[in-house]
């Protein structure tokens, strides 16, 4: 690996964010905060939902915004990169492996991710109170899973991004991306599916279960959620997919 | 330290669609198992073995399709042989594909600027992926906008770029780590003559400093101005190689006319091969003859004369001088520019 280099494309991504900082914030933020605040303070404020509600929706949204925002600055990129501008030959060219551009992709939107994830801590704490009943009482499993869920999200957008042609993007979104969100435990426990026990058996093939349920578990703990190992257990074998995909998936593209 | 270019025996054969930049090749239909399955394969390159010298400017000129885009592929890294073998000086490119490409700068043949950034930000991230240093990276992006005329631009995005400064840009890129050898394909396609000019320039007083140039071109004048050495590659051989002056010399006589008559004669045909100066006749299509001399304008009277004893009318006369356009239609019958 060439240190130079991968630091070097690190930055540019990095300058590139910067740049785009406002639209990026917009992208990643407005969806989820508008959510909180409905179901959040809307539903639960007029007795639609009881208040306990708030502290339940705040880590799903977190796993959401982590998930969107990772698979949106890894997968997006690359698509049009690849198919329409391909402003990334140059750095296919840099003298480093290019195996090391995709790790550096991933890294990129892990960070975007966890930055994602740990901004809408406050934003909906702020959005929400009184009544968010937030417990860190294992802060190394809350980082753990934090960086598993970012992970997740970027090695998913690197596998989808290298996986998914200019003209499906719509479609990518509808048929993978908004399942996984639906299905995938954001806005309501694993344990409510107990009474449609087909689905809830069949929605542990979704990882986006694992990341929700594992930011529960890890800051509201008062609530039920899938054990912290059956949630590592998940996260990581997706994680190795993801990457072993994305990464034959990118070489498939790099090069002809 | 100086570096050559080998490749040996390169075959590419695209199972889909090629590249973008790679044109066209030639199809073939392969039989797979027992079973007659067609599946279309297009040969891009068919055993093509180069030997470019430390220091040269070499050419590599051909229709579109021919194979040089793929050729510049796979010593550039981007694009894996189906079989054979290419360095760049002594790094084996798919052994070793990172000291090749440290040896390497690319201008590829579409843009592929980076559109988040400004030009001036292009080339000082470019260097920053070489491991130039902060000053030394500023320091020749300067020098570089200067050069290709881009100062003015350079804190802009260069989305608003037009065709010919992106293609200034790309080229100043690939100078930006002052590499050994520099690959350029199809440089001054979309250029005006102005830019054309400076871009030549600019290659060979690169040139000078000891390094290695390949370039593709399909612009004869091009090829004739800038290369030292050419290969003539058409359906992803090389059909000829010299240096410019040989190759002209090497068409019989030089000349070319080209004429076309109302009626086909084969007897007209064998009078014209009997004149004084006419090296070689080809019957072409559409009732047409190539023929090859060692002098143009003087044999049209004879010619003349000779249609009208036969009675065969002469519908048209083409002249042209020795040429690698002449050349290249010796080799293949077809012109570069209808291929």
């Amino acid at each position: 690996m060439n240190r130079k280099a991968f630091i070097a494309m690190l930055a540019r991504d990095a300058h590139v964010a910067r740049r785009n900082f406002v639209p990026l914030m917009l992208q990643t933020f407005l969806q989820p905060l508008m959510f909180v605040f409905v179901f959040g303070r809307v539903m639960v404020g007029s007795g639609y939902l009881p208040p306990e509600y708030k502290s339940l929706l705040l880590p799903g949204i977190m796993a959401l915004s982590m998930v969107s925002a990772g698979i949106w600055s890894v997968a997006m990129p690359l698509i049009a990169e690849f198919q329409f501008t391909h402003e990334i030959e140059d750095r296919l060219l840099a003298p480093m492996d290019i195996s090391w551009l995709a790790v550096e992709k991933v890294v990129a939107g892990m960070l975007q991710a966890l930055a994602a994830g740990l901004t809408v801590i406050p934003a909906g704490w702020l959005l929400l109170r009184p009544g968010v009943e937030l417990s860190l009482q294992t802060p190394f499993s809350f980082v753990l899973v934090a960086v598993l869920v970012a992970l997740f999200s970027a090695s998913g957008g690197l596998a989808l991004g290298c996986s998914v042609g200019q003209a499906q993007v719509g479609l990518m979104f509808s048929m993978v991306v908004a399942p996984m969100i639906f299905f995938g435990c954001t806005y309501y426990p694993w344990s409510a599916l107990t009474n449609f026990p087909i689905l809830q058996k069949a929605v542990l093939l979704n990882p986006m279960v694992y990341a929700s349920e594992g930011l529960r578990g890890t800051l509201v703990p008062q609530f039920p959620h899938l054990s912290l190992l059956a949630i590592v257990a998940g996260l990581a074998s997706f994680n190795i997919l993801f990457l072993v995909v994305g990464l034959r998936q990118f070489h498939r593209k790099a090069i002809d | 330290m100086m570096v050559g270019i080998r490749t040996r025996d390169l075959r590419k054969i695209y199972n889909s669609a090629p590249p973008f930049a790679a044109g066209a090749g030639s199809f073939v239909t392969a039989t797979l198992g027992r079973k007659r399955q067609p599946k279309p394969q297009i040969v891009a390159l068919d055993g093509l073995s180069l030997d470019v010298s430390p220091g040269e400017i070499f050419g590599l000129l051909g229709p579109n399709g021919a194979g040089k885009s793929t050729t510049v592929g796979i010593l550039t890294t981007r694009v894996r042989p189906s079989s054979g073998q290419a360095w760049i000086g002594e790094h084996d490119v798919w052994q070793e594909p990172v000291a090749a490409k440290r040896l390497i700068g690319v201008v590829g043949q579409r843009p592929n600027l980076d559109f988040s950034l400004t030009a001036f930000e292009i080339l000082t991230f470019h260097g920053a992926y070489f491991g130039l240093s902060a000053p030394e990276r500023t320091d020749r992006a300067r020098t570089l906008l200067d050069r290709f005329k881009l100062r003015d631009r350079a804190d802009q995005l260069v989305r608003g770029f037009s065709g010919g400064m992106m293609q200034r840009l790309s080229i100043a890129r690939a100078m930006m780590h002052d590499p050994q050898v520099l690959f350029l394909d199809e440089p001054s396609a979309g250029l005006d003559p102005q830019t054309r000019l400076l871009l030549w320039e600019i290659i060979r007083e690169y040139n000078l400093g000891g390094k290695t140039v390949l370039l593709t071109t399909h612009n004869m004048e091009e090829a004739d101005a800038l290369c030292q050495r050419l290969a003539i590659v058409d359906h992803g051989r090389s059909i000829a190689l010299g240096t410019p002056r040989e190759l002209k010399a090497s068409v019989p006589g030089g000349f070319l006319l080209r004429l076309r008559f109302g009626q086909h004669s084969d007897e007209l045909l064998q009078k014209f091969q009997a004149l004084s100066g006419v090296r070689e006749v080809r019957a072409t299509e559409n009732n047409g003859a190539d023929l090859y001399a060692d002098r143009g304008g003087s044999l049209i009277p004879e010619l003349a004369n000779l249609a009208a004893t036969a009675r065969v009318e002469l519908c048209d006369v083409h002249i042209s001088e020795p040429s690698l356009e002449n050349l290249f239609l010796h080799h293949t019958g077809r012109s570069l520019r209808e291929s």
